[in-house]
This record gives structure tokens, C-alpha cells and sequence, in this order.
């Protein structure tokens, strides 16, 4: 039921030293890899279904694919540019920063084959900045990977030569939004850009630019070392692989569990315990907060890109955060927009003015002074937001929002008969049941 | 290096603007310039190097940025304030964060926030006064920090500080107020806020090895998964799928010394006593 991959060495001795992965097979694809051609890496990434796990779900080798190499082509004479997209900033989402500082090298080996396959010459590694001993793991991993041969100059005489930089950011959900990310990356405040032209053409100073997520680029080297099928045979039809499935919350196990697409939350609850004991799920999120809420009748849904779809939501980071019944959904949903007020860039109006708006409602609601007129006005503001900005930031502020009324909109209107909260917020505290002990 | 007592002030300290930077600093700003395609992709890990040396971005910090990258201060700036993580008041010794995003706030991130914010005596975003004796700390409610399955979640300047309770929120920033030695739950030892900026401007510290490969819930699944005897299938390739022995027919003689070496670890592994932390690999 689970197939650890990634995570398979995290239990070994010192797993983010090149040792520890070299011991483990680490760094072998390199030389498999080298000995293909560029495209043909292209292909084999294609063939084995890798869609891009940073929530948008996007074929990663035909990402690749997407690169200009004609120098005839609109910027195929430029530089190429490989960006690894390590800003994990989405509420509940806590995959790649236990990836990155468990095994980094599997990123690092992932990067280079990578930027081979787009044939870049320059990588870099934009991780968030308030983690620390990530950055650090990060830059002693490359480190090692220079001091043996596997970055720099004419890489294990192969003639291909890549630079990895690891640059820290600076505290900015927006930056994980791949064009802000780019921004960003070049000096600038990190604001979306308007598409296209896309970073395939135009991306990184203006030459193509592949940007991936941290669990995307570390499942390639294992691609390449068990082949396209044996990747392809993990998953459901559409959605390949395996991948980190993130439990937080009011579960008794919580933590990073890797397994198939495709497993439902009702599996994975099983393996964590359950929920708290005394508790029952109310309701959750499938992939970060801006991927719309489910409640305890999508138990049984498949945790992959096509059966979240259905289910009115989104897979996105695989962010599963778990809140029983002593949860108000309406504090819950006012802090995420208040999360998206404060991260909202400023570039677009809808987004700017609009999260702004949509704080002052539903503050008035949830403090029990709106009336039911203000639900609509929720609405339809998410209505004046929704798909009107450069970005997706906006588009997730109104996931919350609106798949909350939709769910439990008796709970919006027990806040106004309540004249405030029915909730006692430390009811769902970890303390309350657990003993504030410690 | 000591104006952080005007907390709450924006201005800068009069006449330590007008000194110089250190040589060595000018020199680092230089050397991080050096590692980019392009100049101003810099800028960030700039401000953070400035940061470590000056204990904020102060207006000195913006002009010489500027200098360097060929930039206005009004572009430097407007780059500076668009970043959480740079501050343009003096931080403590201590930057304490506590994550207040929904699911913290919820298992008991808010109870905690406020707890502390009594127990220190400061706001968001403030510094608790430099008597001279003590240690000072900056405190901060945070937006998602990635640890959301060790919520609720603190951050000491950076470093994560997991499962956090009211009691041992304030315990933490007791001992960190009385100098007193603090370990991340998965990191090392809690160096100064000035330090790790430092680190993030890409100057390592040497501190990459201490702590674990992940706490509990990093390797929840994995040892579930250990104990159920589960795995990822076997590659269809028969020098993989036999696992000790070396195939003759090789596909690809990188797969081969891949496997060949993974036995061997496996073999070291059984052998070694250092073999520890949650598990036997399979």
C-alpha cells in the first residue's frame, strides 16, 4: 500500500551525505543518463507519466519538451536555465522540506539529469528562506557533489558542464508562483508575469526556463534507473508514480506517507491512526488551502489528479490536513484569507483589493455582526476574483471560501444566530486532549 | 552592531551610517555577485549577508547595494520591503517565530502566540527591551513554515522548533533570554538570528551534519511501511530485480554498479552498529 521511494533511505545513517546516497545507488543514473541523448531523456520522462507535483500537475517531460533547442527558434540561441521551485509556502504542504533535508542529493542528481536533458548549463535551487538547516543540507550537498565530479566542468568526462547556485528567499508565498519565482530569482520584488510568453521561451533573463517542483526534479533519477514503465506502473491511468501524501492535523500519525496515486484519504487515515481519538473528520483539504475543502463523504475518493478533479477539488500538493468536529470552518477559512491578504503581491487589482474584501466580510461573519446578505456578497466577490489576475493566488482564495458555504453554510449562519462563535477554540487545541504537559 | 536597542525606531542610528562598511563585508557582497549569470539576481542574498552585519537593512545597506548592482536606492528599497524576512528595525539576538496559519492557529498556535506575547511583554513584530544582562528576542507570528505534521510549529531564527505547547513556548524562550543552549528539534544547536542570515547568504557554517534526517512524523510512513514488509516494485530489469547478484546480460553498466553497491551498503548496514534512528533498512 506503500511504495517508499523517495523516502526509502530516510531511516539510513546520515542519508543526506553523498556517502550515505552513494552507498544506496545514488548518483548512478548520472552515468545511464550521460550515456543517452538529451532528447532521448526528454522521452523517457514523457513515457513515464511524471506529472509535476508542485499542484498543477503538469506532464514534466513535455515541460521539457517545451524548451527551444533550434537556435532558429524564438530563444533557442539562448542560454538554457533549470529552476527547482523550493519555496514550499502553501498552507499544509510539508513534503519537500523533509525531502530536502533527509536526502538532498536525490534532488542534486535530479537536477543535473535534468538540466542535461534541457541541456542548461546553469541550475538553480530557489528555496524558501525561513528554513535554515534545509539551506544549509542544500548547500553542503552540492558542495560534495562539486568535490566529486558530479557539478562543475565536463561532468565525469561526459563534456557537459552545470553550475548549481542554491539561493534563499526572503519570505514571500507569492514566490512559489513560478513567474514571481523568476522575478524573484533576478533581483526583483517577486510579482507574477503575464503569460505568455511562457518561461519555456521567455523565462529566467528572458531565455527558456524550466521551472519544477523539488518532488518532480528528485523522482527523476529513480525514472532513469528503474525505466519509464516502472514508474508507469505505480499510479492509476492518467496519474503515474508514486508520490508524498502530507497528513496533518487532528490525525493520530501524522507525518509523510508515500504511496501510489490514487490511494484514497480513507487508506491513508487507516495507516495514521485515525483521526484524534473522541474525534470525527468534518473536513479537509486535499492539497494545500487553496485546493477546495472536502468533508467525510469524499473518504473514499482517489488521491490522484483526476479523481480529486472530480470530486470539485484539486490534488495539488497533497496536502492532506485533517480538522475534526471541534474546528470552526469559519475561523478556519478567515485565517487562510487573511494568509492571502497578506501574500497577495499587489500587481493585480482583483486579487489586491479583492482578498482585502473578502477579509473585511468575512471578519463581520465570523464575529457574528453580518447577516445572510453577506454570503452572497462572499460570492460574489470570489466571483469578481476568480480567474481575473495574472496568478493563481486569487483563484485560491476563493477555494476556501466558496467549497466552505458550499459544505457548511449552516455553519455561517449559526455564527449570526450565535451573534459570535459556538466554537471553543481550545477545544481543538492539541493540549486540550493531549495534557499540557510538556 | 549594537543599535538594537532602538527598537520600534526606523531611522537610523545617526553616525553609524556614515562609516564604511568592513573590507571583508564589501568583499562578500562581491564574491555573491560573482555567482550569478546576472548582477542583480544578488540582491537577495545581499540583504540577507547585510542583515548578519548590520542587524537589519539600514539605509547604508540600500546605497550600497545600489552602488554595487548599478541600481537606484529607490529600486533596492522597494525590494527590501517586499520581503518579510528583512526587517527594517533592529531584530533581537532571537528571531521567535510562531506559525498562527490555520492549522497551527487551530491545534494551538494562537493559544501559544499569545501566551508568549504576554510572557515576553512585546507585539507581533517586536523586541523585548536589552537590559544589558540577557538575551534580546524578536517576536513574530509566521504563515505556513512547511512542518505543518509537527504542528503547532515555532521557529527560532529559522530553525524548526516542533510540537510546541504554551509551556514549552515559554520554557523555550526563557532559556534562550538567559543564554542558555537550545537545540532545533531537527537541526542543531540555535546560533544568533545575525549568524544564520548569514547562512542564507550563502556563507555555510558547518553546522549541515548535526541534528536528525527528519523527525517522527518524517518517517512515519516509512516505518509503517517497514514493519508491513512494504515496498516500491521491483525495476523489471533482471540485475535489479535479483537484487545480490550482478546481471550478465547489462542494459546499462551504471544500473549494475548501482545495485552492486546497494547490496554492499546493505551488507555494511547489517554489520554496523550505527544503524540506528527508527528502522532496519529493508
Amino acid at each position: 500500500m506503500l511504495t517508499p521511494v523517495l523516502s526509502d533511505d530516510w531511516d539510513t545513517h546520515m542519508p543526506w551525505t553523498r556517502d550515505s546516497y552513494e552507498r544506496s545507488g545514488g548518483y548512478a543514473a548520472l552515468e545511464t543518463a550521460f550515456g543517452m541523448e538529451p532528447a532521448a531523456v526528454i522521452e523517457l520522462v514523457k513515457e513515464s507519466g511524471l506529472r509535476g507535483r508542485g499542484g498543477a500537475g503538469f506532464p514534466t517531460g513535455m515541460k521539457w519538451g517545451f524548451i527551444p533547442q533550434d537556435p532558429e527558434q524564438s530563444g533557442g540561441g539562448k542560454p538554457k536555465y533549470l529552476v527547482v521551485n523550493a519555496d514550499e509556502s502553501e498552507p499544509g504542504t510539508c513534503k519537500d522540506v523533509p525531502l530536502m533535508m533527509a536526502t538532498p542529493h536525490t534532488l542534486v542528481e535530479g537536477v543535473i539529469i535534468s538540466s542535461y536533458a534541457i541541456r542548461a548549463n546553469v541550475a538553480f535551487i530557489y528555496v524558501r528562506g525561513e528554513v535554515l538547516h534545509v539551506v544549509r543540507r542544500l548547500q553542503r550537498a552540492v558542495h560534495e557533489a562539486y568535490l566529486a565530479g558530479h557539478l562543475g566542468k565536463d561532468i565525469h568526462g561526459s563534456g557537459y558542464d552545470l553550475d548549481v547556485v542554491v539561493h534563499a528567499g526572503a519570505g514571500a508565498y507569492i514566490c512559489g508562483e513560478e513567474t514571481a519565482l523568476l522575478d524573484s530569482l533576478e533581483g526583483r520584488r517577486g510579482q507574477p508575469r503575464l503569460r505568455p510568453p511562457f518561461p519555456a521561451v521567455a523565462g529566467l533573463y528572458a531565455a527558456p526556463t524550466v521551472i519544477n517542483n523539488v518532488e518532480s526534479i528528485a523522482s527523476v533519477p529513480c525514472i532513469v534507473r528503474n525505466g519509464a514503465e516502472w514508474f508507469a506502473s505505480l499510479g492509476t491511468e492518467k496519474s503515474k508514480g508514486m508520490t508524498l501524501y502530507s497528513l496533518s492535523g487532528h490525525v493520530k500519525k501524522p507525518g509523510q506517507y508515500e504511496a501510489p496515486l490514487g490511494i484514497t484519504l480513507r487508506q491513508l487515515l487507516d495507516l495514521a491512526g485515525g483521526v484524534r481519538e473522541g474525534h470525527r473528520l468534518k473536513f479537509w483539504t486535499p492539497g494545500g488551502s487553496s485546493t477546495p475543502i472536502l468533508t467525510d463523504e469524499h473518504l473514499d475518493v482517489p488521491l490522484d489528479y483526476e479523481g480529486v478533479a472530480a470530486a470539485g477539488s484539486m490534488l495539488g500538493t497533497k496536502a492532506l490536513q485533517i480538522f475534526d468536529e471541534t474546528t470552526c470552518v469559519v475561523r478556519s477559512v478567515l485565517r487562510w484569507t487573511e494568509f492571502y491578504k497578506h501574500e497577495s503581491c499587489g500587481k493585480c487589482t482583483p486579487c489586491r483589493e479583492g482578498t482585502w474584501w473578502l477579509v473585511q466580510t468575512l471578519s463581520r461573519l465570523e464575529s457574528g455582526q453580518g447577516t445572510e446578505n453577506d454570503l452572497e456578497m462572499l460570492l460574489d466577490q470570489c466571483d469578481n476574483i476568480l480567474g481575473r489576475a495574472f496568478c493563481a493566488l486569487g483563484d485560491g482564495a476563493t477555494s476556501p471560501i466558496t467549497s466552505s458555504i458550499q459544505y457548511f453554510r449552516d455553519e455561517y449562519l449559526k455564527h449570526l444566530e450565535h451573534a459570535g462563535c459556538p466554537f471553543d477554540p481550545e477545544a481543538s487545541t492539541l493540549f486540550a486532549t493531549a495534557g499540557a504537559t510538556t | 552592531m549594537s543599535s538594537r536597542s532602538e527598537n520600534g525606531v526606523g531611522a537610523v542610528a545617526p553616525g553609524l551610517d556614515r562609516e564604511p562598511l568592513p573590507e571583508s563585508t564589501l568583499a562578500e557582497l562581491h564574491e555573491i555577485v560573482a555567482r550569478y549569470p546576472q548582477r542583480r539576481s544578488a540582491l537577495l542574498p545581499m540583504l540577507h549577508l547585510l542583515q548578519s552585519v548590520e542587524g537589519r537593512v539600514t539605509a547604508r545597506g540600500i546605497e550600497v547595494c545600489a552602488t554595487i548592482l548599478g541600481l537606484s536606492a529607490a529600486d533596492v528599497s522597494g525590494v527590501a520591503t517586499f520581503y518579510t524576512m528583512y526587517k527594517r528595525r533592529p531584530v533581537g539576538d532571537y528571531h521567535v517565530g510562531v506559525c498562527t496559519n490555520t492549522l497551527c492557529a487551530v491545534m494551538g498556535g494562537d493559544v501559544i502566540f499569545e501566551r508568549l506575547k504576554d510572557h515576553l511583554g512585546v507585539g507581533n513584530d517586536e523586541t523585548t527591551a536589552d537590559d544589558g544582562a540577557g538575551k534580546s528576542i524578536t517576536l513574530e507570528h509566521l504563515e505556513c513554515n512547511a512542518a505543518c505534521d509537527y504542528a503547532p510549529v515555532m521557529m527560532v531564527n529559522w530553525e524548526f522548533m516542533d510540537n510546541m505547547t504554551p509551556q514549552s513556548a515559554t520554557a523555550l524562550v526563557d532559556d534562550l533570554r538567559a543564554g542558555r543552549a537550545v537545540r532545533s528539534t531537527r537541526g542543531p544547536r540555535i546560533c544568533t538570528w545575525r549568524e544564520a542570515e548569514r547562512v542564507l547568504a550563502g556563507f555555510p557554517d558547518d553546522l549541515a551534519d548535526d541534528g536528525p534526517a527528519g523527525g517522527p512524523a518524517t518517517l512515519v510512513g516509512l516505518q509503517i511501511a517497514r514493519e508491513k514488509g512494504w515496498r516500491a516494485p521491483e525495476a523489471a530489469r533482471p540485475e535489479v530485480s535479483t537484487g545480490s547478484t550482478t546481471g550478465e546480460d547489462s542494459k546499462a553498466a551504471a544500473a549494475d554498479a548501482a545495485d552492486t553497491s546497494r547490496a554492499e551498503s546493505e551488507t555494511e548496514l547489517d554489520e554496523s552498529p550505527t544503524d540506528v534512528e527508527g528502522g532496519k533498512k529493508k
